[in-house]
């Protein structure tokens, strides 16, 4: 199917579910791609796998209910962030054996609950691989009301949370309330996790959230940039991934999460100072003069040594 | 009035008592280094100085007032490994997240902030590199951006937890003249080290510490091995007091 056939079914008002789903991936996709940088750079990918899998008993329990899947998914997921933060508190159990103990848990749970509901097989391949029909337009509403929200935060906490990125102990000694700040973050990655699992599903959310982030933290060295670059990689690999489902007849889940990391392994590849072959042809061309090799680390003997002698006077 | 006082001050981490008893002063224009061997305490005390941890008794007061996380004048100098140093931010960046609790929620550092900034990389000689990501500076120059970062508060006390550890000797004996430069333009300074040499060679007062306070003086006035031996708690033999009387 061409580009063109493509725009026709978007345009087309009896395929109203396509530009909807179009849609509620890319705002998802954006949303997810601001957040997830920090869950990259925080290393908490773990964080945003255990809390993919805890809104699915407040999805089955919005399913059995009949009620908004986003919302319900919102509150379970929400509560077992607070529970992992309130938790992780008390240092005899470490972080990620709670997260490994929470995650599965509640995962277990919203199995018990979907099994109650008649006809539940259809529903849980829904859930667990995401699906591009069946979004009622108030979701739509809510996802973009939601990911408003999220980024306002995001801008408004921005200068905070990477202070506590940065170091923990001296963002306390200035008074920054790090508690606090780690639970609004953890709430944020729950948000964007849950407004991105009607197309994406559950299983395959993570990679909606740490993909884009962690291609874009190969491209630059610079995190206002790479906050830009990851949202931007989320969006084109959702609308690249919706047409190729669409016109292929896939998963949309898991076409957008092929198309995305097809990006990731690309700026693996190529990107401008970190990727693995530029790094190799740089050498070759360069003959190693190390004046202009500014590979990751410390930089290597004679470069270093002249920033210090700089300043020995 | 003196920079930081701290009386008498109890400290217990998880029911076992760390710190006893620990009286000290100090005055700016002072640069102290803090000595004692692992588990001594020396890392709680600056931490209770920065009111981080709860005291059991006793206090700790910074220009006469009781120490507040965020309004207290003290600049803290943390361990390197405690920052993030992958983290794509440039050097001047890293500098201003010192201010972010000064400059307040949901406000944008304005040209104050950038000018303190500036100041405290020019203090450090760090201008030329500040628009280096953080990841590509060697370690002497990582010491100096978190000096910056604490630089940038204005403070009038500068805590330095091991500054020295890991770094060659010349750029120890950059970062000592630093340092004593910086406490010789009305500041207080304190730092924790192992670096026994470095230690005697740039301060002007050492404390010694193994949950009390040893010994309190000038490095000349401590040449008594015992007190020595009692804090580090080796033997009349050591290497370590060759190293002190080298020194």
């Amino acid at each position: 199917m061409s580009i063109s056939d493509f725009i026709t079914d978007l345009l087309n008002p009896d395929l109203a579910f396509l530009p909807k789903a179009l849609a509620i991936a890319v705002m998802s996709s954006i949303v997810c791609g601001v957040v997830g940088c920090y869950v990259v750079l925080r290393g908490m990918a773990f964080i945003g796998d255990a809390v993919a899998h805890a809104v699915f008993p407040g999805i089955a329990v919005a399913f059995v209910l009949q009620g908004s899947l986003v919302l319900g998914g919102a509150v379970a997921g929400v509560a077992t962030a607070l529970l992992i933060a309130i938790f992780s508190q008390n240092r005899r159990v470490k972080e990620d054996s709670l997260i490994g103990v929470f995650l599965v848990a509640a995962f277990a749970l919203g199995i018990v609950i979907i099994s109650q509901a008649p006809g539940y097989a259809g529903s849980l391949q829904q859930f667990l691989f995401g699906s591009i029909t069946g979004i009622p337009d108030r979701d739509l509403y809510l996802v973009g009301g939601t990911g408003l929200v999220i980024l306002g935060l995001v801008l408004a906490l921005h200068k905070e949370f990477v202070a506590v990125c940065l170091d923990r102990e001296m963002s306390r000694s200035m008074g920054l309330p790090v508690f606090w700040l780690d639970i609004v973050l953890y709430v944020l990655v729950t948000l964007a996790v849950v407004i991105s699992l009607q197309t994406i599903g559950n299983i395959l959310v993570l990679a909606l959230l740490i993909t884009p982030a962690a291609a874009a933290r190969l491209l630059t060295d610079r995190l206002s940039v790479m906050m830009l670059l990851a949202p931007l990689i989320g969006a084109a690999s959702a609308t690249v991934g919706l047409y190729l489902s669409w016109s292929h007849d896939t998963p949309v889940g898991g076409t957008i999460v092929l198309v995305a990391t097809a990006v990731f392994l690309a700026a693996w590849l190529f990107a401008p100072r970190h990727g693995l072959l530029t790094r190799r042809w740089r050498r070759q061309a360069g003959n190693g003069s190390l004046a202009d090799d500014r590979s990751p680390g410390p930089p290597s003997g004679l470069a270093g040594m002249h920033d210090t002698t700089e300043v020995v006077r | 009035m003196r920079a930081l006082e701290i009386e008498q001050l109890d400290v217990d981490l998880g029911g076992r008592p760390v710190l006893r008893d620990v009286r000290l002063n100090l005055d700016r224009g002072e640069l102290v280094g803090l000595l004692g061997p692992n588990g001594a305490g020396k890392t709680t005390l600056l931490r209770a100085i920065l009111a981080l941890i709860r005291t059991r008794n006793g206090r700790v007061l910074v220009e006469g007032r009781p120490a507040r996380p965020g309004r207290s004048a003290i600049g803290y100098v943390p361990q390197r490994h405690e920052f993030t140093w992958d983290f794509p931010i440039s050097v001047e960046q890293a500098v201003m997240s010192g201010r972010a609790g000064r400059i307040g929620l949901l406000r944008r550092p304005g040209v104050g902030d950038w000018r303190a900034v500036g100041d405290a990389l020019d203090r450090v000689q760090l201008t030329g590199l500040r628009r280096r990501p953080v990841g590509e500076l060697s370690g002497g120059q990582r010491q100096r951006v978190l000096v910056a970062r604490a630089l940038a508060l204005a403070p009038s006390i500068l805590l330095l937890d091991e500054p020295f550890t890991g770094l060659d000797m010349p750029t120890q004996e950059l970062l000592g003249d630093l340092f004593i430069s910086l406490a010789q333009e009305d500041r207080a300074v304190l730092m924790t080290t192992h670096d026994l040499v470095a230690a005697v060679d740039a301060c002007t007062r050492l404390i010694l510490l193994n949950a009390r306070v040893i010994a309190d003086g000038r490095p000349a006035d401590l040449q008594d091995a015992e007190l020595w031996t009692r804090t580090f708690g080796v033997s009349a033999t050591s290497p370590l007091l060759t190293l002190v009387k080298a020194a």
